[in-house]
């Protein structure tokens, strides 16, 4: 099996669109799209699955409220139930009302910043982490699809030049 | 065209005549009399609808006495005949109230769903198109069910029942014994002629909206400019200007003053969070029996998934405010406000923390997951449970005020609530079929065709 792959640059999304749908018709294996900005419905056409990354956030959303019942029933009811104000510290139910905004701000809390951090580790982001970008017109106004070769070589770049590709070029899988 | 099927037509006929045997029957069968309530009650356990034994009792009597019905309790007559009497205006109030609650609910049903349609003109929303002349239909519930709330305000101040406490002249009568001082105060505000010319002013503002907003609607369909498009956008964003004062003013009239010693200052908010979470609903069920008899080819599932994600934002918004006038007064536990909530939480604890279950944690659990939003039976399964949700919380908000603790969900409430349905559904499907199901003529018809979420 070769480690080479074709980078076929675009210079319109439309365009891009139309050879990614060609190119999985004929049973090319994308490697990888670079797009500057999020391109509509690339991901639907590159056959990619669901994000799970909403599932992950409503756990952790509970994760959040279940700590938040644990902490306000132990400190204000179990730990030190003292009388502050006249407010019923004698079981978690009575003096519920005045728990729900924290635990409220407790499950936005943890759902939003542990999705983040899952999106980030998922994702392979952090601080000087060495970019990945092929071709740095990528971040700019280029378009480009990686496709391994697999097969015949010369016919895979002609083909992808009949795409409406601006550039071809072969390189090394890195 | 819409054809109004026969089987609907039949049904929702149904559902009246039940309804009004129901109704009359639940109008029959109030006790009269103090002596029949005194028999009634030695029939019954002592204080089995007072849930408990007298110590519980007493307070909820001097609760009583100090929020609404003070009036009623006459120390001369002896604790005994004073407390027969009282329960025998709430037993009286049962079949009016019930009565209300479902006229009122119906009724700003079909106001939040006209709110809905203006809003959707004055944002320019784009996606709402396809689904603006089921909301008209929806609409043409509002001339109906608006004089139908007039008629019983207007019995209410003819004293032909006692829902409004304030409406009984003793109590801003400084000779007579039951006069009540803080009633007094707010007579400037609570007095019958006012009052109705308030009601009389919302009720013609909202169904001249909706006159000519439909008229215009129909226009469109032929126009070949934009004038009257542009016209409806005025006109729209000039309602809402009208809508939301009219409406807080509405919600302390026709519900707040129910309970008249109490006043919250976002009420209003909550009573409109409720019926118009209430009214989306309407347009999701409305939308989805009409797509599924094949009328709606230009709905998609996307359409139906963004009335579901109405129905989830509102759900939570409603909860928020209800949480919100809930805590505030739970935390400070100032006696003059607080006993609003004692009344509900001691008399009324079932319906009133269900119906957090109902209109909260169901569809927020159900409606969260955005395959789900698409589905259209999941959506009128939330739909539905929504809707008895806000009919509770309707029930919640006027029912401590005029019954009290002779309170119960039986067939003058069911009656009641059918009466309205039945005739909510022949109005509204009558409308349907007034008009094609698409509005041509507007600039965002293309948009919302395609529509895609």
């Amino acid at each position: 099996m070769s480690s080479k792959v074709v980078q076929a640059l675009y210079n319109d999304d439309d365009v891009l669109m139309h050879a990614v749908k060609e190119v999985r018709a004929a049973d090319h294996h994308i490697e990888e799209v670079f797009t500057p900005f999020p391109v509509h419905g690339l991901d639907k056409a590159m056959g990619l699955p669901h994000t799970r990354i909403a599932i992950a956030a409503f756990c952790y959303g509970l994760v959040g409220l279940a700590f938040a019942t644990w902490m306000m029933n132990y400190m204000m009811i179990q730990n030190w139930p003292q009388d502050i104000g006249g407010k019923p510290s004698m079981s978690f139910w009575y003096n519920m009302p005045s728990f729900v905004p924290i635990m409220f701000e407790l499950t936005v809390f943890c759902a939003a910043h542990l999705m983040v951090i899952t999106f980030y580790m998922r994702s392979k982001l952090w601080p000087f982490k060495e970019a990945e970008n092929p071709d740095p017109r990528t971040t700019d106004d280029m378009f480009l699809m990686e496709v391994s070769v697999k097969g015949n070589e010369d016919e895979l770049t002609a083909f992808l030049q009949n795409t409406g590709a601006v550039e071809i070029k072969v390189t090394e899988k890195h | 065209m819409y054809k109004f099927s026969s089987k609907l037509k039949s049904l929702s006929i149904a559902l009246m005549v039940i309804g009004i045997l129901g109704v009359g029957y639940g109008f029959f069968s109030a006790p009269k009399t103090v002596e029949e309530v005194k028999k009634e009650m030695s029939h019954d356990s002592h204080g089995s609808h007072h849930g408990g034994e007298s110590k519980a009792h007493l307070e909820k009597e001097a609760l009583a006495k100090i929020d609404n019905h003070g009036h009623e309790a006459d120390a001369s007559h002896g604790d005994a005949d004073a407390h027969a009497e009282h329960v025998l205006h709430q037993k009286q109030n049962r079949p009016w109230s019930a009565l209300y609650v479902s006229v009122l609910f119906f009724a700003l049903i079909s106001l939040g769903v006209l709110v809905f349609y203006a809003l959707q003109h004055v944002s320019q929303a784009g996606w709402s198109i396809v689904l603006l002349r089921v909301m008209e239909g929806i609409t043409a519930y509002l001339p109906v069910g608006t004089v139908l709330v007039f008629v019983v305000l207007v019995l209410s101040s003819m004293h032909a029942n006692h829902l409004f406490a304030w409406m009984n002249g003793d109590l801003i009568n400084p000779d007579s014994p039951d006069f009540d001082k803080l009633t007094f105060a707010k007579k400037g505000y609570l007095n019958v002629p006012f009052f109705l010319a308030r009601a009389v002013i919302y009720i013609v503002g909202w169904n001249l909206y909706r006159h000519l907003s439909r008229k215009r609607s129909i226009a469109m369909d032929t126009a070949n400019s934009l004038d009257i498009y542009k016209r409806n956008f005025k006109r729209s964003a000039g309602f809402l200007v009208f809508f939301l004062v009219s409406e807080s003013m509405m919600s302390w009239d026709w519900i707040m003053s129910i309970d008249h010693h109490w006043f919250s200052t976002l009420f209003a908010w909550y009573v409109f969070a409720s019926f118009l979470v209430s009214a989306v609903t309407t347009i999701a069920l409305v939308t989805v029996y009409l797509k599924s008899k094949g009328y709606l080819e230009n709905v998609n599932d996307s359409h139906i998934h963004d009335l579901a994600k109405f129905m989830f934002g509102f759900s939570v918004f409603w909860t928020y405010l209800w949480f919100s006038q809930f805590l505030l007064i739970w935390y400070s536990d100032i006696p003059e406000e607080v006993t609003y909530y004692v009344t509900r939480f001691s008399e009324y604890k079932v319906p009133f923390l269900g119906m957090v279950a109902m209109n909260f944690i169901f569809p927020v659990l159900l409606l969260i997951n955005s395959d789900y939003k698409r589905i259209p039976w999941l959506v009128v399964m939330g739909g539905i449970v929504i809707l008895a949700g806000h009919y509770v919380d309707f029930y919640i908000m006027i029912m401590p005020g005029t019954v009290g603790g002779s309170w119960s969900i039986g067939i003058p409430e069911i009656s009641a609530i059918l009466l309205m349905l039945g005739l909510f559904i022949y109005i509204v499907f009558t409308a349907l079929t007034k008009a094609p199901l698409l509005a041509k003529g507007n600039p965002f018809l293309k948009e919302s065709e395609q529509f895609h979420y």
